[in-house]
C-alpha cells in the first residue's frame, strides 16, 4: 500500500470500478488520498476540486492547521492542512502536494463552508458500500475520531474514511507542532 | 402530483408587502373631502390581492380578516357608503395588522388574530349600521360610561410588558423604566421567566423576560406611557387600571372607531388622548410595532429593473464579442497582430469596468424606500404630540447600497422622532416665535463624490447649546473651564452616556441615545453630524459610502505580508525619530505629535508575523482612528492606494480578531483588510487608558 505513491489519479480505472459496482448493492463512490503513507477516502459528492500547492495568505493568530486562505475565483476559503490535524509529522510543501477543494457541513447549521485541505497526494477512487465500511473503535477516544466514519475494505486495501466537518477550521491541540516553514 | 406551495411564500410575503405599502400611501395621500376612485381602486387590488394570494397559500386569517377590508372598500367604490376620516385610520390600522400577521406568518409562527378580530367587529358594525354607527357617540353607552368612571377614579395601574428579544441592545434597560416608575408611587413587580432558555443557549444580550408590574399611584396614564416612550415599537405593552379587569371589547373596539384622533397612534403616549379619551384608558393596548420592518430579517432577494437587466445582458454579449476576438487573434499570432492585441485588451477591460458598474447598480435601490415609512411616522406621531407638521421628501430617487439601506432605516427613524419629538415646538410657541404654525421636517438625500449624503432638517428651536454644555459638565465629558466652540457643544449629544434618562426632557433621545445612532451609522463607515442654530432649527447630515462592498484601501507592508488600511481611517502617516517616543507605564509606547498622545500598535507584534522594522523609529507609523480612538500603528512601509472589493472571511471561514474581510489584489493573491476597532481590542488599549494617557498629557502640560 505504501509503495503505490502515486498522485496521479487513475481515472480510467475509476469509471471501471464505477461500471463494475452497478450490477451490485447500491455503493458510494470516495476520493481517495495519501497522508503520511496512510489512504484516507472522502466521500466524492463533497470534493469540488483538486489544485496543485501554492503559496496562500496567512491569518495571524489562527489556530496552527490553518495555513492561510486562498483565492478561488473570487471566494476567500481557509486552507487546511489535513496533515496537521491527523498528528502527521512530516509536513513537507512541495510540487506534488495537493489541495483537495472540498464543501463541508457546518455543526447544527444548514449551510456549507468551502475549504481546502492539504494531502501528500491524491489516490483513487474507490466505490465502497454501506457493508464495506466499518466503524473503527480504536480511534474513538482522540479527536480526529470525530472526522472518522469507518474504515472501508476493499480485497487489497484498507481505506480510513473521513466525513470533514467545519469543526476543523476550530483550534484543536496535539502533541506535534507544525515544523515545516511555508515558503 | 402535489405542488410544495411553500415554495411561494416569499414571494406572497415581498407582495404583500408591497400592497401594504401601495395601501398605506395611498391612504395616507388621500384628500377626504375628495375622493378620488383610482385611489380607492388602487387600495382595493391591493387589498383583493393579499386577499387572493392568502387564501390560495392556505393563510385563512388574513384572508377573512382581508375580506372584510375588501368589502367596505367595495362599498366605498361603488359609492354606497361615504368614507370618512375616521376610516381612513381604521383602513390603517387594518394595514398594520394585516402587516403583524404576515410578519408573524414569516417568521414561522401562527397569527395573533386578537387585533384582527376586534377590528373585525369595528368593520363589521361599520358596514351594518353604516352611518348611523358612526354618528352614535359611544360614550354616551352606559357601561361603557360608567367603566369610564371606574378608570377614572383608578389607583393604580397593572403593566404587562414584554419586551422584545433584542431591547438590551438597543441600549434600553428595564431596570432603568422601573426605577422610573417606581419613583411614580409603590410598584410590585413580578417576572416570568418562562421563555428562559437552557444556560447553554442562552444569550447574554438577549431579553427573554417579561414582566407583569402593578403599580400603585395616582398618575395619570400618560406619564406612564411617556416611561415606555422609547421602547413601545418593540415591546408588547398593556397598561390597565387595576379595578376593571374585566371589560368589553366590542365597546372598546367601537370607541377606537369613532375616535379617530386616537386610532392608529393610541401606541404613542398622546397628550391629546389625555383629555378627550385618557381617562377611558382601559383600552387594552396591545402594542404592536408600527415600523416593523425593523424586526424583519434583510430580505434575501432583490427586484431589479429590467433595463437594468437588459444593460447588464447587453455588457456580457459585448465581452463575449471581445472574448472571441481575442481568441481569433491567439489562434494565428504573429508580432504584427500586437496592435491588435492591445486594442483588444483595453476593450476587454472597459467591458469589464462597465460589467462591473452595472452589477453594481443592481444593488442599487433608490432610497425611497428606505423614506417611504417617514409619512406614516410623522403622521402618527404629529397627532400623538399635538404639533402640526409638514413633511417633505427631496431626492428620493438617490440611489444607495441595498445592505447600506437596510441598516440606515434604525438610525434615521432616531433622528426624525428626535427632530419631531424635541427639534419642533409646538404650535403655540412656534406662532409665538414668528414662525408658520406647521413645522417642517425636511429629509434630503443627494450625492456628493463617492458618499451619499442624508440630511434631516427641522425648522424647530434648534439645540438648547447651555442645556447640553451643563449636562456634559455634570457627566465629566467636559471640564467647566473648558472653552468650547459651538459645534463642538453639538458634538456632545452624540457622546455616549450622555443621554441619560435625566437628560431627557428637551435635548435628545430618552434611553436610546444619539450615540447608538452614531455607532450605527459609523459600522456603515459613515459619519453624522449636526448643525443648529437657536431658534432657526438644525440640520443632521449623515455621509455614508455608496456602497459596503467596495472600500478605497491603503495597502501597507509589514515584513512580507501585504494589509489594506481604509482610506477613511487613516489621519495621517509620518517617520517619527526618538524624541517623540515616550514610554508610559504600562509597557505601552505613546507618540507625542502636535500635543496629543497617541498610543503605538506595532501590527508584527499582535499579528505575530516577522517583520522588517521592529522598532519604532525605523518603520513608519500610520496613526489611524477608530471607535473615537486614535492610535500609531507601526508597519514597514506603504503601498499603494486603490479601491478593493470587500470579500467576507467568515463565509468559509470564522472572524478574524483584527480583520475585517479580505480581498484580491491585482495578481490574484489574497490580502486581509484590517480593522481598526479590532486592531485596538487586539492590542489592548481601551478607552480608559486611552483616557490616563490624555490626562498624563495634561499634567505634562501643566
Amino acid at each position: 500500500m505504501k509503495d503505490k505513491k502515486n498522485n496521479q489519479v487513475d481515472y480510467e480505472s475509476a469509471i471501471d470500478k464505477v461500471n463494475d459496482s452497478k450490477k451490485h448493492e447500491p455503493t458510494d463512490q470516495f476520493l481517495t488520498f495519501y497522508m503520511g503513507g496512510e489512504e484516507f477516502g472522502i466521500n466524492i459528492l463533497s470534493v469540488q476540486e483538486i489544485r496543485g500547492w501554492e503559496p496562500i495568505t496567512e491569518i495571524p493568530n489562527s489556530p496552527k492547521q490553518v495555513l492561510g486562505i486562498m483565492n478561488l475565483r473570487g471566494t476567500v476559503s481557509p486552507i487546511i492542512d489535513l496533515r496537521y490535524c491527523f498528528g502527521i509529522k512530516d509536513l513537507t510543501y512541495t510540487d506534488e502536494t495537493v489541495v483537495i477543494i472540498v464543501s463541508v457541513s457546518v455543526r447544527n447549521e444548514k449551510k456549507h463552508k468551502v475549504i481546502g485541505i492539504v494531502v501528500d497526494a491524491v489516490s483513487d477512487v474507490y466505490n465502497f458500500s454501506q457493508s464495506q465500511i466499518q466503524a473503527s473503535p480504536e480511534l474513538a477516544q482522540t479527536h480526529q475520531a470525530q472526522y472518522v466514519r469507518g474504515l472501508g475494505s476493499t480485497d487489497k486495501k484498507m481505506v480510513i474514511i473521513l466525513d470533514l466537518t467545519a469543526q476543523l477550521i476550530a483550534d484543536i491541540e496535539t502533541s506535534s507542532s507544525r515544523h515545516a516553514v511555508l515558503s | 402530483m402535489s405542488v410544495d406551495l411553500s415554495q411561494f411564500h416569499q414571494v406572497f410575503f415581498e407582495e404583500s408587502y408591497e400592497g401594504l405599502d401601495v395601501m398605506e400611501s395611498a391612504l395616507l395621500n388621500m384628500n377626504i373631502e375628495e375622493i378620488d376612485s383610482e385611489t380607492i381602486n388602487e387600495i382595493f387590488r391591493a387589498a383583493h390581492s393579499i386577499k387572493g394570494g392568502s387564501g390560495t397559500f392556505g393563510f385563512n386569517d388574513i384572508a377573512e380578516f382581508t375580506h372584510v377590508v375588501e368589502t367596505l372598500l367595495d362599498l366605498i367604490r361603488s359609492d354606497q357608503f361615504e368614507m370618512q376620516a375616521e376610516h381612513v385610520d381604521l383602513f390603517l390600522k387594518s394595514v398594520d395588522c394585516i402587516r403583524t400577521m404576515i410578519n408573524e406568518l414569516e417568521a414561522g409562527g401562527e397569527c395573533d388574530t386578537k387585533v384582527a378580530r376586534e377590528l373585525k367587529t369595528i368593520f363589521n358594525a361599520v358596514l351594518d349600521g353604516e352611518q348611523e354607527t358612526t354618528q352614535q357617540n359611544p360614550v354616551d353607552e352606559s357601561p361603557d360610561n360608567s367603566s369610564l368612571k371606574k378608570a377614572g377614579e383608578t389607583q393604580g395601574w397593572s403593566i404587562y410588558f414584554k419586551p422584545s428579544i433584542d431591547i438590551l441592545r438597543t441600549g434600553n434597560d428595564p431596570v432603568r423604566m422601573f426605577r422610573e416608575l417606581s419613583e411614580m408611587g409603590s410598584l410590585e413587580v413580578s417576572i416570568d421567566y418562562s421563555d428562559l432558555p437552557v444556560l447553554s443557549n442562552l444569550d447574554s444580550e438577549a431579553c427573554f423576560l417579561s414582566w407583569n408590574l402593578t403599580l400603585y399611584t395616582d398618575a395619570q396614564k400618560e406619564q406612564i406611557d411617556e416611561v415606555f416612550e422609547w421602547v413601545v415599537d418593540d415591546a408588547d405593552i398593556v397598561i390597565s387600571p387595576i379595578e376593571s379587569q374585566e371589560e368589553n371589547k366590542p365597546v372598546a373596539a367601537l370607541e377606537q372607531e369613532s375616535k379617530p384622533d386616537i386610532v392608529a397612534v393610541e401606541e404613542e403616549p398622546t397628550p391629546d388622548a389625555g383629555t378627550e379619551s385618557g381617562e377611558q384608558s382601559k383600552e387594552k393596548v396591545a402594542v404592536k410595532p408600527l415600523a416593523k420592518k425593523d424586526s424583519k430579517p434583510e430580505s434575501a432577494s432583490i427586484r431589479v429593473s429590467t433595463d437594468k437587466i437588459d444593460s447588464l445582458i447587453n455588457m456580457v454579449g459585448e465581452l463575449v464579442i471581445t472574448q472571441s476576438m481575442l481568441n481569433e487573434l491567439g489562434k494565428d499570432f504573429s508580432v504584427t497582430s500586437i496592435p491588435k492585441l492591445l486594442e483588444g485588451l483595453e476593450q476587454l477591460s472597459l467591458h469589464t469596468r462597465e460589467l462591473q458598474e452595472s452589477v453594481m447598480r443592481i444593488r442599487m435601490l433608490p432610497i425611497s424606500f428606505a423614506f417611504s415609512r417617514f409619512p406614516r411616522l410623522v403622521h402618527d406621531m404629529s397627532k400623538a404630540l399635538n404639533k402640526k407638521v409638514e413633511l417633505v421628501l427631496l431626492g428620493e430617487q438617490t440611489e444607495l447600497d441595498k445592505t447600506v439601506m437596510e441598516r440606515i432605516g434604525d438610525p434615521l427613524v432616531h433622528l426624525v422622532r428626535n427632530s419631531l419629538d424635541h427639534g419642533l415646538e409646538l404650535p403655540e410657541k412656534r406662532l409665538a416665535a414668528g414662525k408658520d404654525e406647521a413645522g417642517k421636517i425636511t429629509l434630503n438625500a443627494f450625492h456628493q463624490g463617492g458618499n451619499i449624503v442624508i440630511q434631516i432638517i427641522d425648522d424647530g428651536a434648534g439645540l438648547n447649546e447651555e442645556r447640553i454644555l451643563g449636562k456634559a459638565i455634570e457627566n465629566g465629558l467636559v471640564s467647566e473651564n473648558d472653552i468650547l466652540e459651538p459645534s463642538q457643544i453639538h458634538d456632545l449629544i452624540f457622546q455616549p452616556g450622555f443621554s441619560t434618562a435625566e437628560a431627557v426632557t428637551d435635548i435628545s433621545g430618552r434611553g436610546v441615545g444619539m450615540d447608538v445612532v452614531r455607532r450605527n451609522i459609523q459600522e456603515l463607515n459613515g459619519t453624522v453630524e449636526v448643525e443648529s442654530k437657536p431658534g432657526e432649527g438644525s440640520v443632521f447630515t449623515i455621509r455614508l459610502p455608496l456602497t459596503l462592498a467596495i472600500l478605497d484601501g491603503q495597502l501597507i507592508r509589514a515584513g512580507k505580508h501585504v494589509y489594506i488600511f481604509p482610506l477613511v481611517s487613516i489621519v495621517e502617516s509620518i517617520e517619527s525619530h526618538d524624541q517623540m517616543i515616550h514610554r508610559v507605564s504600562g509597557g505601552c509606547d505613546v507618540l507625542r505629535i502636535r500635543n496629543e498622545y497617541i498610543p503605538i500598535i506595532r501590527l508584527w507584534d499582535i499579528f505575530n508575523i516577522k517583520a522588517e522594522h521592529e522598532e519604532v523609529t525605523d518603520g513608519i507609523l500610520v496613526i489611524v482612528e477608530g471607535d473615537n480612538i486614535k492610535v500609531a500603528v507601526l508597519v514597514d512601509d506603504l503601498l499603494a492606494q486603490q479601491q478593493v472589493v470587500i470579500k467576507s472571511l467568515q463565509d468559509n471561514y470564522k472572524t478574524v480578531p483584527g480583520v475585517s474581510g479580505a480581498t484580491i489584489l491585482g495578481d490574484g493573491t489574497v490580502s486581509l483588510i484590517l480593522d481598526i476597532t479590532g486592531l485596538i481590542k487586539l492590542a489592548g488599549v481601551g478607552k480608559e487608558f486611552y483616557r490616563k494617557i490624555s490626562e498624563s498629557d495634561d499634567i505634562e502640560a501643566a
